[in-house]
């Protein structure tokens, strides 16, 4: 599993779209330009559309990955106000 | 804003659009409109303001429901007949968002009250049918300094301007007086397609949700019309009267008018 330091962390397993990204969107939007945010989702359309919604946003996705049988983690960096 | 789980769900397909976000959604729920009228035009915008969670919404109307409003006046329906319109508007929206502050003013707006019933709002919103309350909602606003969306429809034609005092037009950059009683269409000929004012009433809506959000190009010294019949959009430039009686650097009305007589008032 990677290890990147985060700002802020967000458990958003059980929700689905598009309140996933709702959430990721309003967490990005509360932090600093730089920071970082850390997702643990486990809905499978979700793990596709957020990072891609983060980058239509300018956000910078740094790291994706699936962690085990349900759950991605996710790495966003807050490129844009 | 802190939203609660029912506004996060409520607002989601706001929240995800780059222009709105959670900040611009909060600049909804901060917004103060007051809206002139509540029938043809004033129940669409009030329902969509209403929906898209504008923190407070105050609606000016003298008169009550009647059945022959139900035909495009759709906050009303059978059960509120006979109640003031702004008490049944209130009732809709409420029932559709009751995040909204919804401020019900059974007054008939004049030159001696106009300035104080606006006076804590961002923006006006003209849906009246009659001259003399769109002139004096003007000039209200023009002495003011309040940002006005005005909207107007007859038979099968609308139109939409959006009236930011200091920056763009005003109604009387556009038409100096109101036109004399006589000009006026008579009752018969003052029908109206039922459905224009949802699609004048969405446009006015609009505006002031870009007002609000201060996104897009408001129509600022611009008229929109639109033609039912035709279906079709036509946009003319209004440019800013240099010697307009009400907006130009030195006026000549100075005072809120009553134009008061000779209008027909058809309900």
């Amino acid at each position: 599993m990677s290890r990147i330091s985060s700002d802020k962390k967000i458990d958003i397993k059980g929700l689905v779209c598009p309140y996933t990204f709702v959430k990721a969107k309003l967490a990005i939007e509360s932090m600093e330009l730089g920071q970082i945010l850390e997702i643990v989702l486990d809905h499978e359309e979700a793990s596709r559309s957020i990072p891609r919604s983060m980058e239509d946003h300018g956000q910078k996705v740094l790291h994706l990955e699936k962690i085990n049988d349900s759950d991605w983690l996710l790495y966003i960096r807050k490129d844009k106000e | 804003m802190n939203f609660t789980d029912e506004q996060l769900q409520r607002y989601s397909r706001h929240i995800i659009l780059p222009e709105v976000g959670g900040r611009g959604q909060a600049k909804i729920a901060d917004a103060k409109v007051i809206m002139v009228g509540a029938g043809g035009l004033g129940c669409p915008v009030g329902f969509y303001l209403a929906a898209a969670g504008v923190g407070t919404l105050a609606l000016i109307d003298n008169d009550t429901v009647e059945l022959s409003n139900l035909q495009r006046q759709i906050a009303h329906n059978v059960h509120t007949i006979g109640l003031p319109k702004v008490e049944s508007a209130q009732k809709t929206f409420t029932a559709l968002n009751p995040d909204v502050k919804v401020v019900p003013l059974k007054v008939r707006i004049s030159k001696d009250n106009i300035l104080d019933l606006i006076r804590d709002y961002d923006i006006v919103v003209d849906g009246s049918d009659n001259f003399p309350t769109r002139y004096l909602v003007n000039d209200a606003c023009v002495m003011a300094g309040k940002p006005l969306v005005s909207g107007a429809i007859l038979r099968f034609e609308g139109q939409v301007t959006t009236i930011i005092p200091g920056k763009g037009h005003c109604y009387r950059c556009l038409f100096e007086e109101p036109p004399p009683p006589g000009l006026v269409p008579s009752c018969q000929e003052a029908g109206v397609l039922g459905v224009l004012p949802g699609v004048i009433g969405g446009l006015q809506a609009t505006e002031v949700l870009k007002l609000i959000l201060g996104k897009g190009e408001p129509l600022m010294g611009e008229l929109l019309m639109y033609n039912a019949l035709n279906s079709s959009f036509r946009k003319v430039r209004v440019p800013r009267n240099p010697a307009c009686p009400v907006c130009s650097e030195s006026p000549t009305i100075t005072e809120l008018v009553d134009y008061n007589e000779g209008y027909c008032t058809l309900q």
